[in-house]
């Protein structure tokens, strides 16, 4: 609680204290009338000097004067019928504890989202000579060492220099496995260093790290309004005049009616009370605290998931979200080449690279061993299957024959490993393995030593595959080829599958790669829709094409690496980068950041703006609709002055509270 | 085009948005965004308006529809 919190309370209990304690006092007349004015004059001065102000500065409408007028009428009407003077004051009592509660809702979700985002690091230790010195992250210049304790949190964005430790991204991805790092690994500010002590260099200013960046961008999101907010700021705008114009109509009309018309009574005690009711339910506060904050909690619940929200407007639109154009390499795919099959031409087809046999692993040795000399990252990847030195003194008369493959001696045995070029190059009978029918063709080639039907074999075989196939030959026989790919994320195909479970219309995927890579992927996966052999300008009409194609209402999401798709992720409705973690440009040229690169971080995003766009409109309805069945009543004479301001400080409270349950939006989504 | 951020203090939700039209209607100022759960004024100016002086009435004017309100320049 602040001080001013602290005083409001304290004005409000004694104010009601001193409420109940009259109400048994047996005073009556004026006495009574000076009596009542004490708790008034404690609970409402402050606004009776504000109405001041408001009379001063000629704003008719401002809360704190219609209130003042509110509460002095009833007052008045308390002196002129009963003496009942409790009501004007309850109605004060009440309104400043609506006005307390929302100050202090605002100031606990504001507290609770910077310790959601507890990223900020309070000092950096910094080496200078033998000794550490504690200093403020901002002092700290770009090369300088700075060493990062077990339990501390890294300051700035940098390389180790030495030390191995895990670090607890937690914070930043809401990840909960810890990432390992060694001497020479980037490490990012706000991951929390877990075991070992690291050395680290600065690459970049307090400033522009990473931590500083997102805080930055969480803090900023609310500042980019969405359409919910604007249209309750509208109708902020002309609730208040509407409700007091209408509440003077009330005051005057009907009694006129009363006299002209039907010559009865014209009953102004009875009319102006109503009006006055009118005047309690006139401040829309709770509608228009209740939604920014909303998006304030939903943008910070989805920050602690690992999804960077950079405005109100995104969180929004990504709840209507109907198509979602995916990239392939990098979002899809994890963008790496990778061993994913070995198929020894002797034996029968196994899928995957669990259990290797003896004859697989020969295969695999015979094709890194060639190629231990190579940088392709074909010949990368085939080391790192294999995942053993290689003596490279076993490996002789190595030649590299561009755009077929390499030739080598190993071990004294002429290897050869490359494409089916090279194979028809060499005159090697290619007797593929796997498919019953390409085996038996293959057998029959190899009868027949027809080599138009085994290109022809390997052909039709090869199209079924995705990825590269290195084919390896040992003095001049075929031994199988080994199948080269870029491997689909391990969530992507639950990920896809929960967006069409979730109502997506369509999911599409954009690739520069061939025809048969992508199908593949796209069958894996269960995707809606691809296109292939796109060129960067491509991807862009591609997504043009499909904006026209939809209708207003429905959002077309494009998720990225947002390393070089930035064009395409500003033409779609929302950009989505994915695997933003130490990408400045992800960060920079998305509208939506998923900090880690796992495709359900997009399920979760999409979810959680749904719960928190369903809190929103609960909210719209339930304050809109509240006022209005108030001021119905009011205007029947039903509900009396107590009903409105309670109705009125409730229906604030709730939304209140049914705006912080967006914190927690996230947590569910996770699940 | 120049844009600045200004620390603010205000009570309620409502009174954000008065201040926020209130900075709009204010000569010099092209644009205003009032973040009130961060408590920041967005500003951004008219071209060769000078800042200081532009505040100075965007204060004054923010005064006037919300007493209670205060932007730290």
């Amino acid at each position: 609680m602040t001080k001013k919190q602290k005083k409001n309370l304290t004005r409000i209990i004694i104010s009601a204290v001193l409420m109940v304690i009259l109400h048994f006092l047996p005073v009556t007349g004026l006495l009574r009338f000076l009596c009542y004015l004490v708790p008034y004059l404690i609970v409402g001065y402050d606004i009776l000097i504000k109405a001041g102000k408001g009379i001063i500065n000629r704003q008719p409408f401002d809360e704190c004067l219609l209130m003042a007028i509110a509460t002095i009428g009833a007052m008045a009407i308390a002196i002129y019928e009963d003496g009942d003077y409790s009501e004007g004051i309850a109605v004060m009592l009440f309104y400043q504890v609506g006005e307390w509660f929302q100050s202090y809702a605002v100031g606990r979700s504001r507290r609770n989202i910077s310790e959601l985002m507890d990223i900020r690091p309070d000092y950096a230790n910094v080496q200078r000579g033998d000794s550490l010195e504690q200093v403020d992250p901002d002092e700290v210049e770009i090369g300088s060492t700075i060493v990062v304790q077990p339990g501390e949190k890294i300051p700035i964005d940098g390389i180790v220099l030495s030390g191995d430790s895990s670090l607890d991204t937690s914070a930043l991805t809401g990840e909960s496995l810890p990432r390992s790092v060694a001497t020479g690994s980037e490490v990012i500010s706000g991951c929390i260093n877990l075991s070992g002590v690291l050395e680290i260099q600065t690459t970049k200013e307090f400033g522009e790290s990473t931590a500083s960046k997102i805080l930055e961008l969480v803090e900023n999101a609310s500042s980019r309004k969405s359409r919910s907010e604007a249209f309750i700021s509208r109708f902020a705008r002309i609730y208040t005049p509407a409700v007091v114009i209408s509440a003077l109509v009330l005051a005057f009309l009907p009694p006129i009616i009363r006299m002209t018309l039907l010559g009865t009574q014209p009953m102004f005690g009875t009319w102006i009370y109503r009006a006055l009711t009118f005047l309690v339910i006139s401040c829309p506060c709770a509608l228009v605290i209740s939604i920014p904050l909303t998006f304030f909690a939903g943008i910070g619940g989805a920050g602690r998931q690992g999804v960077l929200v950079k405005g109100s407007n995104y969180l929004e639109a990504l709840s209507k979200t109907k198509y979602v154009v995916f990239d392939k390499t990098g979002t899809l795919t994890c963008g790496t080449f990778e061993v994913t099959g070995i198929y020894p031409a002797d034996e029968e087809q196994r899928e995957g690279m669990d259990n290797l046999t003896d004859n697989q692993r020969d295969l695999l040795q015979m094709a890194a061993m060639a190629e231990c000399a190579s940088s392709h990252p074909i010949a990368k990847s085939l080391q790192k299957a294999w995942g053993q030195e290689i003596d490279r003194r076993c490996v002789e008369r190595i030649e590299e024959i561009s755009g077929h493959g390499v030739s080598a001696y190993v071990n004294g045995a002429h290897i050869l490993a490359g494409n089916d070029k090279l194979m028809y190059k060499e005159g090697i009978v290619m007797n593929m393995p796997g498919k019953r029918k390409g085996q038996d063709q293959a057998a029959a080639a190899k009868t027949d030593s027809d080599q138009k039907a085994a290109k022809k074999t390997s052909k039709a075989d090869d199209a079924s595959m995705a990825g590269t196939v290195v084919h390896v030959a040992e003095d001049g026989v075929y031994r199988g080829y080994i199948l080269i790919s870029d491997r689909i994320r391990e969530n992507a195909p639950r990920a896809i599958k929960a967006l069409h479970n979730m109502g997506i219309k369509k999911t599409v995927m954009l690739t520069g790669d061939e025809m048969r890579a992508a199908q593949k992927v796209a069958d894996t996966l269960g995707i809606s829709d691809f296109s292939a052999r796109l060129l960067p300008a491509d991807k862009v009409k591609r997504v043009e094409e499909l904006l026209e194609n939809k209708q207003d209402q429905e959002m077309l999401v494009f998720v990225g690496d947002g390393i070089n798709d930035a064009p395409v992720l500003s033409r779609a409705d929302i950009g989505i980068a994915m695997g933003g973690l130490g990408s400045d440009a992800a960060i920079e040229a998305a509208d939506v950041v998923l900090m880690d690169d796992d495709p359900m971080g997009l399920v979760r995003a999409v979810k959680m703006s749904v719960s928190c766009m369903r809190i929103v409109y609960e909210n719209i309805w339930f304050a809109i609709g509240v006022k209005v069945i108030c001021l119905l009543l009011g205007a029947l004479g039903i509900a009396n002055m107590w009903l409105a301001i309670f109705a009125d400080v409730g229906v604030m409270v709730l939304a209140v509270l049914n705006a912080m349950r967006a914190l927690f939006a996230g947590k569910k989504a996770a699940l | 085009m120049m844009k600045k951020s200004y620390k603010i203090d205000v009570d309620c939700a409502n009174c954000a948005n008065k201040m926020e039209e209130a900075a709009k209607k204010t000569a010099g100022v092209k644009d205003v965004v009032v973040n009130f759960m961060a408590l920041k004024m967005n500003v951004e100016f008219e071209e060769g308006a000078e800042p200081k002086a532009v505040m100075q009435e965007v204060l004054k004017n923010c005064k006037k529809v919300e007493d209670d309100c205060e932007i730290f320049l």
